[in-house]
Order: C-alpha cells, then structure tokens, then sequence
C-alpha cells in the first residue's frame, strides 16, 4: 500500500540530489537513520554544556562560568537531553525496527514521517540560538516554574515556547504514525500478543504521547499569554495560581519520565533473550507491568510537589500510588533476572549494556522508592539526591538503552560486525565513568547540597572534584562510541542476517544490511512463533 | 586553596572505610539526624527505605551475579527452556507489595505529624524576596532581613574561604529552644524554598501562597540551610541561619531588638535633620551597594549583559535626582528591579544613590540628602 515518493530528480549537482535524497525522503529506515543523527549531535551538545557545569562545579568558588550563564546551561542542558537527545534517539529507533518486526514495508504514514522529522532541526535551532540573544537563553531549569519563567524569564523565553510547541507537534505526528503503523501493519499472523516487546513498549509509549504533549503545548501556550496579552494564570499579584504551573507541568512531565523509560525496558526485552539464548520470561507479565506502569503515570505528578503545601490526603494518596509503581517495575527486573536464570550466556557488547541497565536503573529505582517517603522527601527534595536518582534512571535507561540497541543492531543496519574489544572497551569506561560521576551525588544530596547551584560550601567539595573527574571522563568515552559507530559503518567483518546467533524475529530473517525496502509482500509468521 | 588539597583522595578512604552510613562521619555520606524529634523521626524513615534497598539489591544483584556466572555458556551448555510461572510472578508482585505496606505505615503517622501545625507557641512570617529572607515576629513585631554575609571576594577566590562559607548571613533568625514554633512562609516574587536540615523542615515559598510547617526546638545551637528551589542567579546565595537560644535569653533578645528599634528611628530623625557631605554619603553608599546591589549591577557599576543595566552613564542614574529616586525606592515592577524602600534606612538610600551618582566614571557631583527620601516615602 505504500509507495515510496523516491524524489531524486535527474541530472541535479550531486550535492543538491544528496540534500534533496535526505530532505524529501519518506523511507523509514532513512529517516530512522536522521533521527539518530540528529539526536547524537544533540546529545553531544548538551553534554558539552554538562561538562562546562561539572567545571565550574569541579571546585567551590565561582571560576568559569558566571551564576547566570550556570543557570542557562543548566537549562538547556536539561532540555536538550529531554527532547532533543532522548527522545529522538527512541524514534529513530522505532523507524529503523518497528516496520522490519511486524513484517511492513514500512510507516503507515510516511510522509507525515518526513514531516516529523525536519520540523526538529527548526526547534532546535530556535532553542539553542536563544544562547546568542540579549538577555541570554532561558535560565528557570528544565522545569521552567513559573514565575521565574513568565514575569521573570528572559525575551529568549518566547523562543522556548516556540521551540517547545513544534518538538510537541513532531512526537505527536510521530506517536500518531507509531499507533496507526502498530494497529495496520502487523503481518497476517501477527496477533497482539506475538509483537515483540520493544514494539509493544512503544506502542503504549506513543499513547503516553499523544495525551501528555498537548497538555505540554497548553502550560506553554498559557505562559505566552500570561508574558504578553494580559491573562494571569500563574500570576498571584493577578489572582492567578503559581501551583497550578506546576500542576500542568507534572502532569506531563512524569508521564514523560516513562516516555523516556519504556521504549529502553523494550530494547533490554529485546536483547537479554538473544544473548541468554532462551525466551523472554514472563512475556504476558511484561506487556501487563508496562500497561500498569503507564496508567498509573498519571496519578503521581504531585511526587514532585510535596514541598508546595498540599493537603495532607493529597500527600498520601500520590506517597501510595508511587510507592505502587514499585510493584510493576520490581515485575519487569525479575522477569529479565529470570530471563537469564538457566540461560546459556554470552556477554558480547549489547548484552552486557542490556546488563548494566538493569542494574543501574535499579538503583535508580531504590532511590526513586526512597523518594515516594514523603517525610523522607522533605528532605531530599531539590537537593542532589535527587540529581543523582534522575541520572541513574536516564542514563543507563535512556542511554545505555539506545547505545546497547545500536550495538545490536548495527550489524542489521550496515552489515558489519562491530569490533567487540573496541566496544567492550567502551562499555567498561562508560560504566565506570557514569557510576563515578553519579553515585557521589547521593552522598551530597543526602548531606544537603542543594540542586542547582553553580556554588557550594566546604563541606560537598570533595564528591564534588569526583564527580567532575567523572563526568569528563564520560565525556571522553562518548568520542570512543563516534569512533567505534564510524568504523562499523566503513567497514569491518561481514554481518550474517541472523548476526547473533540466539536472536530471533523477523528484522533477522532478512538481509545484513537490510535493503532500503523490506517486507513489501507480507512474511508468513509461524503459528508457533514467539515473541 | 589549600583546604582542598587531597581533598578526592581523603573522600575515596572515608568511602572505603566507613562505608555504613551510620558510623562516624555520617554527616558526609548520609541524612544528619538533625536536632528536633521530628527531624531523627524522618532520619529514621530514611534509614528504613534505605536499608530496605539495600536488603532487596542484595538479593537481586546476588541472583543476577550468581546467574551471569553459573549460567554462562561455557558451564551451562544448553539453555532450559522454561518461559513462564504464574506462581512466580504472583510471588513476586505479592511480596513487594507487602514490604510498601510496611514502609508506608511509619511514613503515614509521620506526615500526619508533620502537618499537624495546631497549638503553637510562637509564630514567624518568613518572606522571601530574590535573594534574602524576611523575618517577622507575629507576636512581638520585630522584622528584619537576612542577607549572605559571604563576602564577594571569597565567591571569586581572591580570599580564602571561611568554614561557614556560602552558609553565614548578617542577622539570623533567632528561636527559643522547647517551644512549639510555627512558620508562616511566602514569598514576594519568584517560588523559594526554606529549607532547614536540622529541623527537617523545607516549604516552598510561594507567591500569594502562605505556606505553614513547625518545629519544636530541644537544644540551642546555631543550625543552617539553603533555598531549595531555583530562584535566579542568586539561588546559591540565600543561605539560611537559625540562632535557637534558651527561652531567657530569647527574650531578652526581643527586649534588645525592641530598644533598637526605638534607637533607630531616633537615629533616622538625626540623620534628617543633619545636611551630610559626598565624603560623609559616599564609605556608606559604597558599603550598601556591595551588599545590596552588586549580585545583579556588579561592583563596577557595568552591570551583566542586557539583563542586569550598567549604572555607568545610565540615563536613570545620570538623570534627574527623582527618578534615580524613584526608581531605587520604588523598583520597577515585573523586573528584578525590586522595591528598596521597605528594606532601606533614608540614610542608607540617600548614600547609595550619591554613590551611584558619583562613581564609576558618573560625575554627578549631586548629592542625595536622607530628608529628601524621607519625603519621598
Ligand atoms: C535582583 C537584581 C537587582 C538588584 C539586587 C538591584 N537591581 Fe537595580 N536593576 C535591576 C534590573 C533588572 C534593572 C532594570 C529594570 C528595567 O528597567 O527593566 C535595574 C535597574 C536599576 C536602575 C535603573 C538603571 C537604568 O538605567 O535603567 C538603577 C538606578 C538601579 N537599578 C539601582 C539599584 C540599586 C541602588 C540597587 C541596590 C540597592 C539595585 N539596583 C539592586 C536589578 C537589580
Ligand atoms: C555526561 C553526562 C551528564 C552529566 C555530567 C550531567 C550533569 C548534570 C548536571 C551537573 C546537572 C545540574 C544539576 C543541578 O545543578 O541541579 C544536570 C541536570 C540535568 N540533567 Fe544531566 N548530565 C549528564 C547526562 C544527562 C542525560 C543523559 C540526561 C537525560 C537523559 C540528563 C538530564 C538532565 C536533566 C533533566 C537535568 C535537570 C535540569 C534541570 O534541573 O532543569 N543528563 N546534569
Ligand atoms: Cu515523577
Ligand atoms: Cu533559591
């Protein structure tokens, strides 16, 4: 049903037909490959700006970076990661595989595909250039509370709204094209309950999506018109209501924690099973934790607001109902634990980010169950504990997740093995560079450093100068995966189509490298075939 | 800055030698107990969540090692087959939920304690304004703010830094010890966050909002804190000091603040009725701008980028008098230009306006009279 509108006009300078190849493309596995590009160089730009904050963090004092260009940084650290590095890596990701394991041609609605896309570069360059305006760029957090960020935020702030509304308008025509492609284009045979798993996390990651970016688009459509015509939403001196900021705010932004979580529990179900050689345990128990995951999402935002004065039954209502969300993510690690039980491992790169994901986001959940104690919150929220939780659920979640997937795939992509010492290597320095940068922040949070600060007292300098020796090492580590991606792309030992000789599913019943077009004739799925 | 020197490597031994939170040096690794039975009673909440993950990683990380080497190919040749377990997963949904049940009661009883403000002995607004703390004695009327007392040049590293550096400020809160007391916390332009470990009490500061919490103070110390919410570029620079003394001496100190009071504004009178000369008007202007107006103008006057407006040659501060006054006294709203008059003696922003008039290369030659603000209240 899908034709590729292949717009490559005849007899063009070769540089144009190249910009005009990538621009027009509706093909999704090159526009896979662009949302992977572009998150990469955003991610390397906002952790270029974590390692200007980890230097002026290095030492107390104030050296390198002024308190004000701190809180710029801190900013647009914070948002470029969010939906400039994570967010994007996960849709290229689901271009690249959804198609090729549900056995169709392609997205359902490829030009929309396109669309998606090219609108991000847009946002990002209005966002970032805000880094060059009078006033500088936003500097209320990623969290953008109002009224910092309304009375009080820079003229940049309209380019932040304006960023935001079209990053909002990409992951809903994303996520859009996500469910139609999942409900319509699953080859015959291929029921609900056979998708694999990381076709099933997103599934529920694109509803999580549509219902929580509007209401993104509405708390910032309501800050421009709070900073320019007049209205009061969040404006006491008005009679508006700086709380019900937050409200909104949290009431997408902890679904978009999960947004930013599924998709990588799906890619760990992917590739834990392969290396373990044994199927996924608990396959139904998996969709199931996910569904209960996400609808219960959306009835604990106010965990981020037990400081703002809420009413006792309020505070113990969302303590509980996080405290619940335990339940289902405790279910997903013993599943993945039993997953390996009795299995016949290897540990080649993917396997062991697969690993240290687990691990690593469990420790970010211990902490995050710490966190749902509300007398316990008091005193760790806003502080560095809390720093410290968030990393460690983001970066192994978010991105050892996408990293692990791209080694496993990789070879699907272009057709060559990834040198594995080179990649163990890798994995070994990220690991430990990411545990030394992170963990002491639990320490001085619970010793009651405050979150950011560009300044601190005597007594946090000495996790501080570790965790900054830390986090420039992760820094380094990333120009080691450039490296390693690149070399894998120009050349290296020869991919078989299964690569891994334990994986199973249909984006390994065909080619290494998969061809531009896959599936156009639907495959045939066993009746016994599994997950 | 020497007192950094091996600073990683004394961390790394601490870490490996006092790795349980609760031996000594705890306050570096772990939440302090705090002073107030509220504050232990959250400390030990803290300790069950934590002791809890620590029992729970144990056993999961115990069983994915345990995996990762009896279940490597070269020992375990061919993987089971097994890929479900109703029993297991009822297992192991049904033992963490019983677990939470047993976190969440102490955790229950304590919150309903920690909101309970009734019956309390003694009440202070607490106000917060970009970036220092209002306090005021509903009982007894006393006000005053509190500033950071960090000097600048330990902030850029041109002195060494004191032990109390980033936590000292000029006038601290002063409390009695033994007596119920309760805050009343709001805030005049962004949302703060007064946060003070030792009480375990942190509220959100929040415009039009009055926030309240409580603590009941058994032992007289001096104890600190931060803002805890990002409040602009002086988010690191409102620290938070609480003096608590013996009831006696508490109220020999209101008595005290009472006479000053009474003493300052005789002294405001004096100061009106005298006429004050540049070189008078400019140490005390000079030493009101550094502490009041230098976060945001900086101390040469050059002010930061287009946010935070030079003084130098500034239309405004070379104008005319009234509006230099107008806009010192009055601020400018919906800017961080905030209203100076509430916070100012006539005398002190008499001083600072002749200074800014008369520095930095601005060669007014005008000089502001403290009469002149008087009237201008
Ligand atoms: C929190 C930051 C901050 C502090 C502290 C501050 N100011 Fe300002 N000030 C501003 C801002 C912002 C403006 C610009 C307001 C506008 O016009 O938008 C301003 C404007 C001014 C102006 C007018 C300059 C012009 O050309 O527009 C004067 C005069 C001034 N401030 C004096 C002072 C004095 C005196 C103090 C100390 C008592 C002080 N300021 C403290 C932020 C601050
Ligand atoms: C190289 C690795 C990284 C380093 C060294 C780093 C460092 C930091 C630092 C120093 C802060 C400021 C803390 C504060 O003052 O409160 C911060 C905040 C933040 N980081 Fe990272 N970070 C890294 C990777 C990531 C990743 C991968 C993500 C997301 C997936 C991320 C998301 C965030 C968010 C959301 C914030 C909060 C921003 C805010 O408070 O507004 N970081 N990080
Ligand atoms: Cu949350
Ligand atoms: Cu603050």
């Amino acid at each position: 049903m899908v034709a590729h509108a292949q717009i490559v006009p005849k007899k063009r300078h070769p540089l144009l037909a190249f910009a005009a190849r990538w621009l027009f493309t509706t093909n999704h596995k090159e526009i896979g490959t662009l949302y992977l590009c572009l998150s990469f160089l955003l991610f390397f730009i906002a952790g270029s700006m974590a390692m200007f904050m980890r230097l002026e963090l290095f030492e107390p004092g104030i050296q390198f970076v002024d308190p004000l260009f701190y809180n710029q940084l801190l900013t647009l650290h914070g948002l470029v990661m969010v939906f400039g590095a994570v967010m994007p890596a996960f849709v290229g990701l689901a271009n690249w595989l959804i198609p090729m394991m549900i056995g169709a041609p392609d997205m359902a609605l490829p030009r929309l595909n396109n669309f998606s896309f090219w609108i991000l570069p847009f946002a990002f360059t209005l966002l970032l250039s805000s880094l060059f305006m009078e006033g500088g760029a936003p500097n209320f957090g990623w969290t953008f509370y109002a009224p910092l960020s309304t009375t009080y935020g820079p003229p940049s702030t309209d380019f932040f709204i304006l960023g935001v509304h079209l990053m909002g308008i990409s992951s809903i025509m994303g996520a859009i094209n996500i469910i139609v492609t999942i409900v319509n284009l699953r080859a015959p045979g291929m029921t609900y309950m056979k998708m694999p798993m990381f076709v099933w996390t997103w599934l529920i990651t694109a509803f999580l999506l549509i219902m929580v970016m509007p209401v993104l688009a509405g708390v910032v459509t309501m800050m421009l018109t709070d900073r320019h015509f007049g209205t009061s939403f969040f404006d006491a001196a008005g009679g508006g209501d700086p709380v019900l900021f937050q409200h909104i705010f949290w009431f997408f932004g902890h679904p978009e924690v999960y947004i930013m979580i599924l998709p990588g529990f799906g890619i760990a179900s992917q590739i834990i099973p392969t290396f373990a050689r044994k199927k996924l345990f608990g396959y139904h128990s998996m969709v199931y934790a996910t569904l209960a995951i996400a609808v219960l999402s959306f009835v604990v935002w106010g965990h981020h607001m037990f400081t703002t004065g809420m009413p006792l039954f309020a505070e113990l209502f969302i303590m509980y109902a996080t405290m619940l969300i335990a339940v289902p993510t405790g279910v997903k690690v013993f599943n993945w634990i039993a997953t390996m039980w009795r299995g016949s491992m290897t540990f080649e790169t993917p396997m062991l980010f697969a690993i240290a994901f687990v691990m690593m986001f469990t420790i970010g959940g211990f902490s995050g169950l710490m966190l749902a104690l509300v007398p316990a919150d008091i005193q760790y929220h806003d502080t560095y504990f809390v720093v410290a939780h968030f990393h460690y659920v983001l970066y192994p979640g978010a991105i050892f997740g996408t990293m692990g997937a791209v080694y496993y795939w990789l070879p699907k992509w272009c057709g060559h093995m990834v040198d594995e010492r080179l990649g163990k290597l890798h994995f070994w320095c990220a690991t430990f560079a990411v545990n030394l940068t992170f963990f002491p922040m639990h320490f001085t949070g619970l010793a009651g450093m405050p979150r950011r600060v560009p300044d601190y007292s005597l007594q946090f300098a000495d996790f501080n100068m570790v965790s900054s020796i830390g986090a420039w090492l992760l820094g380094l580590t990333q120009i080691l995966f450039l490296y390693i991606v690149v070399k894998t792309i120009r050349g290296g030992e020869k991919a078989t189509a299964q690569v891994w000789e334990g994986a199973e599913g249909l984006e390994w019943t065909i080619p290494s490298p998969a061809p531009l077009h896959t599936f156009e004739t639907p495959p045939v799925i066993a009746q016994d075939h599994g997950h | 800055m020497t007192s950094f020197a091996g600073g990683p490597k004394r961390g790394l031994m601490t870490l490996l030698l006092w790795g349980v939170p609760q031996l000594s040096l705890a306050a570096k690794f772990n939440m302090r107990p705090g002073v107030t039975e509220m504050s232990v009673r959250v400390q030990y909440i803290h300790h069950i969540g934590l002791w809890v993950c620590v029992i729970v990683g144990i056993i999961v990380f115990g069983a994915m090692f345990y995996s990762m080497f009896a279940h490597r190919r070269s020992r375990n040749p061919t993987p089971a087959t097994f890929s479900d377990s109703i029993v297991v997963e009822f297992l192991w949904t049904l033992i963490p939920v019983l677990i939470l049940v047993g976190m969440a009661i102490p955790a229950t009883t304590a919150l309903r304690d920690i909101e309970d403000n009734e019956n309390s002995d003694l009440t202070v607004l607490i106000t917060a304004s970009q970036w220092k703390w209002h306090y005021k004695y509903l009982d007894s009327g006393i006000s005053y703010y509190s500033n950071i007392a960090t000097p600048d040049e330990q902030i850029e590293n041109l002195q060494p830094k004191d032990e109390y550096y980033l936590l000292d400020v000029d006038k601290p809160l002063v409390l009695p010890t033994n007596k119920k007391i309760r805050f009343l916390v709001t805030a005049d332009d962004v949302i703060h966050s007064w946060w003070l470990p030792d009480f375990a009490v942190k509220q959100d500061a929040i415009p039009g909002f009055i926030n309240e919490a409580w603590a009941r103070i058994p032992v007289a110390g001096v104890y600190r804190g931060q803002c805890a919410e990002l409040c602009g570029v002086g988010h690191a620079y409102m620290p938070i000091v609480a003096d608590v003394r013996p009831e006696a001496e508490f109220d020999a100190w209101i008595e005290g603040q009472r006479l000053a009071a009474e003493l300052a504004g005789e002294a405001a009178v004096a100061a009106r009725a005298k006429t004050w000369t540049m070189v008078e008007l400019l140490p005390t202007g000079e030493e009101v701008f550094v502490k009041h107006c230098a976060t945001c103008h900086q101390r040469d006057g050059r002010g930061q980028g287009a946010k935070y407006p030079a003084l130098v040659g500034s239309e405004i501060a070379t104008g005319a008098i009234t509006d230099h006054l107008n806009r010192v006294m009055n601020g400018k709203t919906d800017t961080e230009m905030q209203a100076w008059a509430p916070q100012l003696s006539d005398l002190e922003i008499a001083a600072v306006i002749t200074y800014e008039r008369n520095s930095w290369g601005n060669d007014t030659g005008d000089i502001v009279q403290p009469i002149t603000v008087y009237e201008a209240r």
